[in-house]
């Protein structure tokens, strides 16, 4: 399924973990509008595939990446892409909610102050106002900025990791099963803020919960043993699936 | 398998005497085997104790010294000091220049009678400062406690035993007949060891001090922590975050472990054969004390800064990676606060080591006799623990006490070292 | 060398200048913009790190590589110019000559011990004032071309912090490599120096001799006069003191205290008794040293008279082999404690479960098990207590016998080491050479027991893994 115009593409993407191969020539074009969730039973290699787009795969040793992906039409692998910059580009959020151990304040700044977004303290306040609000915790932290990050609940933990990725103003999210680590309130929280960031962010998902791919996300990819099965808009895909093992997937058959 | 072939077997009998008797010596082993343990523990313990007790023992009255009182007429006619020129910008040159020592013999020999040679040979030193410290004094008389010879001092802290016979009792007649000729007048008195904290190392007892060997252990110490952590801590980031597996650090982990098992002597010949003759660096100065400890304390920063860096979650690595931050802004912004605790507590037991350690600095000529403290990390110095493997070395029975204050300075230092690396450790353990 | 220190503060002065520069200038790019990710590549700081570090790299190099051969090069000069008769040749000659120039040029000496030092004194100086404003030239030079290059290359697109992180990875490589350039210091000076001393006498006679008196070597006619330098009584000594007596006091009460902490005392008595263990480790081996001779040797010399041995001495082996004992408990008795925490639960486990009491299932069942463990924990001991010096230096004594009467004097490779370099010699002479033959046979024991000891060590705990 190609879109017109998409943020990511990727072709022909294999991911080789020393002899091992988690990801098995994929393709997938990724909107700017929607939230793209991945799908599939755990260790078909949706991680793996989502640490692609922003290359957190160079920081483990021995996985090899072949293919290409393109964010806006230029390759990430090229000489000249500075990895540094690809990741702000493509901000990520994590499994388990990871603040740094240092201040609520710092943990959002900490993005603006190294890639030197803010030109003054005023500007920072405002950065950083600004990005937990759209987070959705500015409410709940306005009056307790300078306290650890780590003292926050493991809901509100994540959504500042979230304000932490948006505060450098990517174009990007990639979210790691965002919400594995936390309970139904919390999760409900993640993810109607998930729909509010939607259209302003390119987002992709990658999930366990099928419930919250059919929730929160527009297109889905079903992923079983490194391989892309079926690809499409989530509702067709959860209702009406083209490949045999998608929808014994999704009916409960095996997970 | 038949029922007939295994003999029954009857059940065991527990309360029978016999077997009664049995575990009632099981447990008499049982609580053996628990005393020779607890046994074990309280040797060690015990000679722990009594080795602290010996020094401080004969240690504590180093810190206390003799004095006789003398009075001194500062004439500065017979001193040869101008009083003008004195008082006057060229003054401490003049004053320095003068006959203090003449001066001291005259007074004692005018006052003690008998009994004058008990003044050190130093004392004129005291007359002297008196001078520097006021100009003043120049042409009044004064009434000045100054040192005794090192015999004299340890008649007064009783540590001959009179009765015994001259030739074994390591003192002379004289002297005991000078010492209770003083004592009989009120002339002598024991307080708090100026010298001792303040002097360097001296031929006499009486004015031998440990501040020069404490000056020599800090500028040694200066060096050793100088070159020893940032190269460590680089390493140390350098194997944990930076290099892959290769052969290349597989020789650089092998080349620390096994420097850390290397003994400390081994130590000492690399640095007289590298720093002394290869580049020609001066003998006894604390640079090459400082750099020969670096080596010797560089694998045990090492080794413990990589067991900190390692105990940085990788999720914090991950977050910061994830926003954008390059693998040294991770390193510095995240990575390294976090571990600082734990790289603080190895780097303290390192320079602990560092300032116990003996003899490689004997190699590299650091046991000479210095007798100022040391002005630069290049100019003659001694440390601490060869100050006192020269005084226990010296025959002059004066030494003894010296040698056991001058270790409870240095357990005492080490103490609060040690001290502040388990409460950087409590604290970091308790926060992770 | 000391006129180097000025250029060295100057060139660090210019260095921050430039990181200023670099910074402004990175500042100034970013002005008037709305800095969204990707418009400037790297923030100031980097533009100013660079500028700073490339001017500052080169020239820091030079420096440092001119103050190492700049004395010898001085030193060479001003010696050549001494009258042939007064002009000092042996190594140690030319140190003692140029310490006393040296003093009297920086007016630290009022008069020299050799006369003719006193007469080059201006050459000296004049040569070494040359010498550093030629090293100064260069390296400001090299500042300037750096500095200004690196500026030339600032644009918002160039990417200073790559390269910054670049330079700094090579000082992380540079950093780690300090641990190998240590090693091979250590065995390329052993083995120098070892070669040299083989060269006079022969590594059989060496290894193999009997006879160990290096004292009489000292005349020059003399030299490897045959049997003086045997090392095989201060081989015996080393393993009599460290390996013997030390291992028989230290491996028991080590053994038995690792056993009582883990296996018997609560956390209240470990909370106690752990501390003091790490004590005794922490008490530095000059004070073990001063209580071995101070009160150990003596007693140990009273006891030997009252069991009517009549060669009873006041340094022995077996004062010194005591101390270093207690000193090495803590070592074995952590190696211990390691050991037997690494046994699995289990099987203690099933043997309490069949009744056995504690005792029972430390000696039969633990203490097997971890018979591996511990061995390696009393190798690393023994390792660390033949490489221990002060000690025997203080408490052993310094006759070489080969003697199995612990009440009697012996001598040890560290403390022939000590004595052998210590104090005023030819550095070239077969003995002062011989301590570096001995350093190598010392270092090459203890890297192997190591190496064997940490290998058994590590079999162990996979064992259980």
């Amino acid at each position: 399924m190609t879109e017109p115009c998409p943020k990511l593409s990727a072709r022909n993407l294999n991911v080789f973990y020393g002899a091992k191969q988690a990801i098995k020539n994929v393709s997938i074009d990724i909107s700017r509008e929607h939230v793209t969730a991945l799908i599939g039973p755990s260790g078909c290699g949706k991680s793996t595939f989502l640490r692609c787009f922003n290359r957190m795969n160079d920081t483990i040793e021995n996985a090899r990446v072949t293919g290409e992906i393109r964010l806006d039409g230029r390759d990430i692998h090229a000489a000249d892409m500075d990895v540094v910059q690809l990741r702000a580009r493509v901000g990520m959020v994590f499994q388990k909610p990871n603040p740094f151990p240092k201040s609520i304040y710092e943990n959002v700044a900490y993005g603006p102050r190294i890639h030197g977004l803010a030109s003054g303290r005023a500007e920072m306040d405002r950065l950083v106002e600004d990005a937990l609000r759209r987070a959705g915790l500015w409410d709940e932290v306005r009056d307790r900025l300078a306290d650890s990050g780590t003292t926050l609940s493991g809901g509100q933990q994540q959504r500042l990791c979230i304000a932490r990725a948006i505060a450098v103003d990517p174009e990007v999210i990639l979210m790691d099963e965002p919400c594995s680590a936390l309970d139904p309130v919390a999760t409900a929280k993640i993810e109607e803020l998930i729909d509010d960031l939607r259209g302003r962010y390119a987002i992709v998902i990658v999930t366990h919960n099928m419930q919250q791919a059919a929730r929160v996300s527009q297109r889905t990819a079903f992923f079983h043993m490194g391989a892309m099965i079926e690809y499409g808009e989530t509702s067709t895909l959860f209702t009406n699936p083209v490949q045999a093992r998608t929808k014994d997937y999704i009916t409960g058959r095996y997970g | 398998m038949t029922a007939t072939s295994a003999p029954r077997r009857a059940p065991t009998n527990w309360t029978a005497p016999a077997m009664q008797a049995r575990v009632a010596v099981r447990y008499r082993r049982e609580r053996l085997f628990r005393l020779a343990g607890l046994g074990a523990l309280c040797l060690a313990g015990l000679f722990l104790a009594f080795l602290l007790f010996t020094i401080v023992r004969t240690g504590w009255s180093g810190f206390r010294h003799s004095e006789v009182a003398v009075s001194v007429v500062f004439d500065a006619q017979a001193l040869g000091i101008d009083p003008a020129v004195a008082r006057g910008p060229g003054g401490v040159e003049a004053i320095r220049r003068a006959d203090f020592n003449a001066l001291m013999q005259r007074s004692a020999a005018a006052q003690l009678g008998p009994a004058a040679d008990v003044v050190s040979e130093g004392a004129w030193l005291d007359l002297r400062a008196a001078v520097l410290a006021d100009r003043g004094v120049l042409g009044q008389t004064r009434t000045l406690w100054v040192p005794v010879r090192s015999n004299i001092d340890l008649l007064a802290k009783g540590k001959f035993d009179e009765n015994e016979a001259e030739v074994t009792r390591g003192v002379s007649n004289e002297d005991i007949a000078d010492y209770h000729y003083l004592e009989a007048r009120g002339l002598i008195r024991t307080d708090f060891n100026e010298i001792f904290v303040s002097a360097a190392n001296s031929t006499d007892p009486e004015l031998a001090g440990i501040w020069g060997a404490a000056l020599g252990s800090l500028l040694t110490l200066l060096v050793t922590i100088g070159a020893a952590f940032p190269v460590g801590v680089l390493a140390a980031v350098w194997l944990e975050e930076f290099a892959g597996r290769s052969r290349w650090t597989d020789f650089v982990e092998v080349s620390i472990s096994n420097l850390a098992a290397v003994p400390s002597i081994i130590f000492g010949l690399l640095g007289l054969a590298v720093f002394l003759n290869f580049f020609n660096m001066p003998r006894s100065a604390p640079i090459v004390g400082g750099l020969t400890l670096a080596l010797m304390t560089l694998p045990v920063i090492v080794i413990t800064a990589r067991a900190a860096i390692r105990a940085v979650p990788g999720s914090v690595r991950d977050a910061a990676l994830g926003i954008g931050a390059s693998p040294f802004q991770v390193v510095v912004h995240h990575v390294l606060p976090l571990a600082l605790p734990g790289i603080m507590t190895g780097t303290i037991i390192g320079m602990a080591r560092a300032l116990g350690e003996t003899a490689p600095l004997l190699l590299i000529g650091m046991r000479a006799f210095v007798a100022d403290a040391p002005k630069g990390l290049t100019s003659s110095a001694t440390v601490l623990p060869v100050q006192i493997f020269l005084w226990s070395d010296d025959a002059q029975r004066g030494f003894v006490e010296k040698t056991s204050a001058a270790i409870m300075v240095l357990l005492v230092i080490l103490l609060l070292m040690s001290s502040v690396a388990i409460y950087l450790r409590n604290r970091f353990e308790n926060r992770a | 060398m000391t006129g180097l220190f000025p250029i060295l503060l100057a060139v660090l002065a210019l260095a921050l200048l430039g990181y200023w520069i670099g910074r402004q200038r990175g500042l100034a790019m970013r002005r008037g913009l709305t800095i969204r990710i990707g418009t400037v590549h790297s923030l100031p700081v980097y533009h100013g790190l660079y500028v700073a570090l490339t001017a500052l790299l080169p020239a820091v190099l030079v420096l440092a590589g001119w103050a190492i051969v700049e004395e010898r090069l001085v030193a060479d000069r001003v010696i050549a110019a001494v009258p042939v008769d007064f002009r000092p040749v042996s190594e140690i000659d030319r140190g003692a000559f140029m310490n006393d120039v040296r003093g009297l040029a920086n007016n630290a000496l009022e008069a020299a011990f050799n006369p003719a030092a006193t007469a080059v004194v201006p050459l000296y100086r004049a040569t070494s004032e040359a010498f550093d404003l030629a090293a100064g030239v260069v390296a400001m030079t090299l500042l300037a071309v750096g500095g200004i290059w690196a500026f030339s290359r600032l644009r918002p697109d160039f990417r200073a912090r790559s390269h910054v992180e670049k330079l700094l990875r090579w000082l992380l490589i540079l950093a780690s490599t300090v641990a190998i350039l240590t090693t091979f210091g250590i065995v390329l000076s052993l083995l120098f120096e070892s070669w040299r001393f083989f060269q006079i006498v022969p590594a059989a006679e060496f290894l193999f001799g009997t006879h160990w008196s290096p004292q009489t070597a000292i005349r020059s006619d003399q030299i490897g006069s045959s049997g003086a330098f045997g090392a095989v009584p201060l081989f015996w000594g080393t393993i009599f003191i460290g390996a013997i007596i030390a291992m028989i006091v230290a491996v028991p009460l080590g053994l038995m205290a690792a056993i009582y902490l883990t296996q018997y005392a609560d956390a209240r008595v470990r909370r106690v008794l752990k501390p003091m263990l790490e004590l005794l480790a922490g008490v530095p081996t000059v004070v073990y040293g001063f209580f071995a001779a101070l009160i150990v040797a003596p007693a140990v010399r009273d006891f030997g008279v009252w069991l009517g041995i009549s060669n009873a001495s006041g340094e022995s082996a077996l004062a010194a082999g005591l101390v270093m004992g207690i000193m090495i408990i803590p070592f074995v008795s952590s190696m211990t404690d390691d050991a037997l925490m690494a046994v699995p639960a289990e099987m203690r486990d099933g043997s309490y479960a069949m009744g056995a009491t504690r005792a029972e299932t430390v000696t039969r069942v633990l203490v097997p098990a971890a018979l591996p463990g511990i061995t390696g924990g009393v190798l690393l001991a023994v390792s660390r207590a033949i490489g221990e010096t002060m000690i025997v230096v203080m408490a052993a004594g310094l006759a070489a016998k080969l003697t199995i009467n612990p009440f009697d004097s012996v001598t040890t490779v560290s403390a022939q080491i000590v004595a052998l370099l210590t104090g005023d010699q030819e550095f070239d002479s077969a003995k002062t050479l011989s301590a570096f033959a001995l350093g190598l046979v010392l270092f090459i024991i203890t890297l192997l027991l190591n190496i064997y000891a940490l290998s058994v060590v590590r079999n162990y705990r996979e064992a259980y893994e």
